[in-house]
C-alpha cells in the first residue's frame, strides 16, 4: 500500500527549501524584477551559514549553546543573501542593467562562491571525504517538538519537523497577506505592474524595489540554509543543492505568484521528486522521468494562464523591464 | 508638511549616443578594473600573489599547443551557443533555453549513434546524426516560440524550464545506456568501431569543429547585418507594433528565427558528441546555454565582437582549471572570477547608456 503518513513528511522536508525560494521570488517579481540569481543566493545563503556554524562548532569545544548555534548561522546566512540582493538590487534598480543578464551572472557567481568555499571548508578540515558535516548544528536545527512521537500519525505529519519547516510556512503566509491585503503590499504590486503610473501616485520605485529584492533574496537564501542544516542533517556537499533553486522560480510559476497557494504547491513538487521511492517497481530511470513532472506541470500552467488571459493570473506586467522615469 | 521642493542630487538622462570608440574603452577599463578587484579576491580569499595566478592562467590557456587548441575548442563551443542565441535575442526573444537545446540535439545524435551505429555506412550514420541534431534543436526552440507567438505565453520562464524537461529526459536515457550497467555514465559510444565519430584532424577532430564555427560566425554576421532575414529580426526587436505596422508578419518571424536559433544550438549538440566527447552526460552543455547569453549581451550582438567575449570567458575556465591544479584550489574559483568580470562589464554599460549629471546650483531653481 501507497504509505502515506512516511511519504507526506519526506515530501514537505523536499519542498519548503523551494517554498523559501518561491516565497523570496514572488516578492521580488510582485515589484517586477524577475530575479534570475536566485538558485545563486540560494547557493551563497546556505554556504554562508555553513561557514558561520562551521567556525561556531570548531571553536567550541563541548556542547554549543543551542542560541548562538541557531543565530550565528541564521545571520551570516542572512546577510550573505542580503549582499547577493544588493548586488542585484545596484545593478538592476540603479543602474539599470537587464535583469535577466544580471540574474544569470549572479547565478554562475553564487554557485561558484558556495562550491568554492565548500572546498575551501573541506580542505580545512582535511577530511577524505568531499563533504563537511555539521552534525551538532544539524541536530538544533531540525529538532522537533518533543511530543511529536506520542501523537501518531498526526504528529508525524504536523510535527515533526524542525523550526524551520514553520518558519516557511509562517514567511509564506505573513507574505501572502502582506501582498493582498494591506497598502504595503498594493503598492508594490503597482510597482510591478505598472512603474510609470505608480511613481506618477507618489510611490518610491526604487524604494520598493530594492526592498522587494534584498527581503526576497534573504528568504531566499534562508531556503538554503534549511536545505544544509535540515534536509542534509548538516553535510555540505559540492553541487548537492542542485536544480532546486530553479525549481523554486518553477514554483512561482505554478503557484500564480501566490504564497499561500505555493505551501501547498512546494509540497506538492517535493513529493513529485520522491515519488518513484514510493511506487513499487519504479527503476532507476524512471525516476528520472518523475523529476521532470515539475517542469512539465509548470510549463503547461504557464501555457494555460497565457491563453486564458485572466487578468489576476498574469504575470505582473513590467516583469522585466526596468523603470526609468525620464525614458518617455 | 512643509512645502519644500527636493531637488534630487544626482539628476540622470540618456545619452544620445555614444561614439563606438569610447564606448568600447569604457568597457575595456571596467574588464581591467575587473581584474584589479579580482586580484584583490584571490589574494584575500587564497593568499595566493596574484601576479602569479594570472600568470599561471595564461599558462593554463596558452602553455602549450595542446592547451591552447583545447581553448580554442572550448571557445568554438561556447561561440557556437552564443551565435545560436543572439538573433532570437536581437529580436527580444530571452531565450533562456540553450542549455536545453544544445542537449536535446546531443541527445538525439547519441541516438543515431546507438541505435544506427554499425547498421547505417559511417559517412551517412554522420549526416543522419546531424539532421537528427538539427531537427531536434528546433522543435526544442519552436515549442515556446510558438506559444509566445500565438498567445504572448512568457518566453523567459517556457525556454528556462525546457532546459530541465531536456536534462531529465537525458537523465532517462543515460540510465538506459549506462555502461558498465549501474556506474551512471554512458561512457565513450562506439569506441571500438568509431561509429559516427567525426574523422580526425591530426590526432582529434577539434580542427572541424573550429572551423564549422568560423563558419557559422561569418554566416550569422552576414545573415543578421545584410539580409532581410536580419533587417526583420531587428525591427521586430526594436518595435513590434513598428513590425505590424510595416507589415513584417511578426508570428511567423518569431518562429522562423528560433528554429534557426535551435538548429544551431542542436548543430552544437551534435559537434560535441560526435566531434569532440563521444558521450552524453547531464552536463555537457555545462551552463553555457547560459554563459552563451552573457557573450551575446556582451557583444551587443554583434557576431564579430563575439569571439573576443567568448575568448575572455573561456580563457577564465581553462585558466581557472590550470590554478586549480596548480594551486591545489577547486575549480570553481573560475566561476567567482567570472561573475566578478561580468558584474563589472554588466555595470559598465550605465556609463555608456546614462549621463550622470551632479546638480551645481543648489535650490534656487524651481524644479
Amino acid at each position: 500500500m501507497f504509505d502515506l503518513v512516511s511519504f507526506i513528511p519526506r515530501a514537505i522536508i523536499q519542498g519548503m527549501p523551494l517554498l523559501f525560494g518561491c516565497t523570496g521570488e514572488t516578492i521580488s517579481e510582485k515589484a517586477g524584477s524577475l530575479n534570475l540569481g536566485i538558485p545563486g543566493v540560494m547557493y551563497v545563503g546556505a554556504m554562508c551559514g555553513v561557514i558561520g556554524s562551521f567556525f561556531y562548532e570548531h571553536s567550541t569545544t563541548g556542547a554549543l549553546n543551542p542560541v548562538l548555534a541557531i543565530m550565528i548561522p541564521f545571520l551570516s546566512c542572512l546577510i550573505g543573501s542580503l549582499l547577493m540582493g544588493l548586488l542585484f538590487s545596484v545593478l538592476t534598480v540603479t543602474l539599470r542593467a537587464n535583469q535577466n543578464v544580471v540574474g544569470l551572472a549572479m547565478t554562475t557567481f553564487g554557485v561558484g562562491f558556495g562550491n568554492f568555499f565548500g572546498g575551501s571548508l573541506m580542505k580545512l578540515t582535511g577530511s577524505s571525504v568531499p563533504s563537511i558535516a555539521l552534525s551538532k548544528t544539524s541536530i538544533i536545527f531540525s529538532k522537533a517538538l518533543p511530543f511529536a512521537d506520542d501523537l501518531g500519525w498526526f504528529g508525524k505529519i504536523f510535527l515533526s519537523y524542525g523550526f524551520m519547516t514553520y518558519l516557511a510556512v509562517i514567511i509564506a503566509i505573513i507574505t501572502a497577506y502582506i501582498l493582498k491585503r494591506t497598502r504595503v503590499g498594493l503598492q508594490l504590486r503597482a510597482v510591478g505592474e505598472n512603474p510609470a503610473t505608480a511613481d506618477a501616485a507618489g510611490i518610491d520605485v526604487n524604494k520598493y524595489k530594492y526592498f522587494a529584492i534584498c527581503i526576497g533574496c534573504m528568504i531566499a537564501g534562508l531556503g538554503g540554509l534549511f536545505y544544509v542544516m535540515d534536509y542534509a542533517s548538516g553535510v555540505w556537499s559540492n553541487d548537492a543543492f542542485g536544480d532546486r533553486g530553479w525549481l523554486a522560480i518553477a514554483l512561482v510559476i505554478f503557484t500564480l505568484w501566490k504564497p499561500n497557494i505555493a505551501i501547498f504547491g512546494s509540497i506538492l513538487f517535493g513529493g513529485l521528486y520522491i515519488l518513484h521511492l514510493f511506487i513499487p517497481g519504479a527503476g532507476m530511470a524512471v525516476k528520472e522521468l518523475y523529476k521532470m513532472l515539475p517542469y512539465l506541470v509548470t510549463i503547461i500552467v504557464l501555457i494555460i494562464t497565457s491563453m486564458r488571459r485572466k487578468r489576476e493570473h498574469q504575470p505582473p506586467e513590467s516583469l522585466g523591464l526596468p523603470y526609468f522615469r525620464e525614458d518617455r | 508638511m512643509s512645502k519644500q521642493i527636493k531637488e534630487p542630487f544626482l539628476h540622470i538622462t540618456k545619452r544620445k549616443e555614444m561614439p563606438a570608440k569610447k564606448a568600447w574603452a569604457i568597457r575595456i577599463g571596467s574588464i581591467v578594473a575587473a581584474l584589479i578587484v579580482c586580484a584583490i579576491v584571490t589574494t584575500l580569499t587564497t593568499g595566493l600573489d596574484p601576479i602569479s595566478v594570472y600568470g599561471t592562467m595564461i599558462e593554463g590557456a596558452f602553455g602549450t599547443s595542446r592547451k591552447f587548441l583545447i581553448l580554442l575548442k572550448e571557445l568554438a563551443i561556447l561561440l557556437c551557443i552564443s551565435l545560436a542565441l543572439t538573433p532570437a535575442f536581437k529580436m527580444k526573444f530571452w531565450n533562456l533555453g540553450g542549455e536545453g537545446q544544445v542537449l536535446i540535439g546531443a541527445w538525439a545524435t547519441s541516438v543515431c549513434m546507438i541505435y544506427l551505429g554499425g547498421v547505417l555506412p559511417n559517412g551517412i550514420l554522420i549526416i543522419v546524426m546531424l539532421a537528427a541534431a538539427i531537427g531536434a534543436g528546433a522543435v526544442w526552440a519552436m515549442i515556446p516560440a510558438f506559444f509566445k507567438a500565438k498567445w504572448g505565453t512568457n518566453e523567459t520562464l517556457f525556454t528556462l524550464m525546457m532546459n530541465y524537461v531536456a536534462i531529465q529526459l537525458v537523465a532517462y536515457y543515460i540510465i538506459i545506456w549506462e555502461s558498465p550497467k549501474g556506474s551512471g555514465h554512458v561512457g565513450v559510444i562506439n569506441q571500438a568501431g568509431r561509429e559516427g565519430w567525426l574523422p580526425n584532424i591530426g590526432t582529434n577532430s577539434y580542427w572541424f569543429v573550429i572551423i564549422f564555427v568560423a563558419i557559422i560566425t561569418i554566416g550569422m554576421h552576414i545573415y543578421l547585418q545584410y539580409s532581410k532575414h536580419g533587417y526583420e529580426i531587428s525591427v521586430v526587436g526594436e518595435s513590434q507594433r513598428t513590425a505590424n505596422y510595416v507589415g513584417i508578419k511578426v508570428d511567423r518571424v518569431i518562429i522562423r528565427t528560433l528554429l534557426l536559433s535551435g538548429a544551431i544550438c542542436g548543430f552544437t549538440g551534435w559537434m560535441m558528441v560526435s566531434g569532440t566527447d563521444h558521450t552524453i552526460t547531464t552536463t555537457l552543455a555545462g551552463g553555457r546555454g547560459f554563459l552563451g547569453i552573457m557573450v551575446s549581451w556582451l557583444a551587443q550582438f554583434n557576431s564579430i565582437a563575439m569571439v573576443g567575449a567568448a575568448f575572455l570567458l573561456v580563457f577564465l575556465e581553462q585558466g581557472a582549471g590550470e590554478i586549480s591544479t596548480h594551486f591545489g584550489l577547486n575549480q570553481s574559483f573560475g566561476d567567482i572570477l567570472t561573475g566578478i568580470i561580468l558584474f563589472f562589464i554588466i555595470g559598465c554599460e550605465f556609463f555608456i547608456n546614462y549621463i550622470v549629471h551632479v546638480r551645481k546650483n543648489s535650490g534656487k531653481e524651481e524644479a
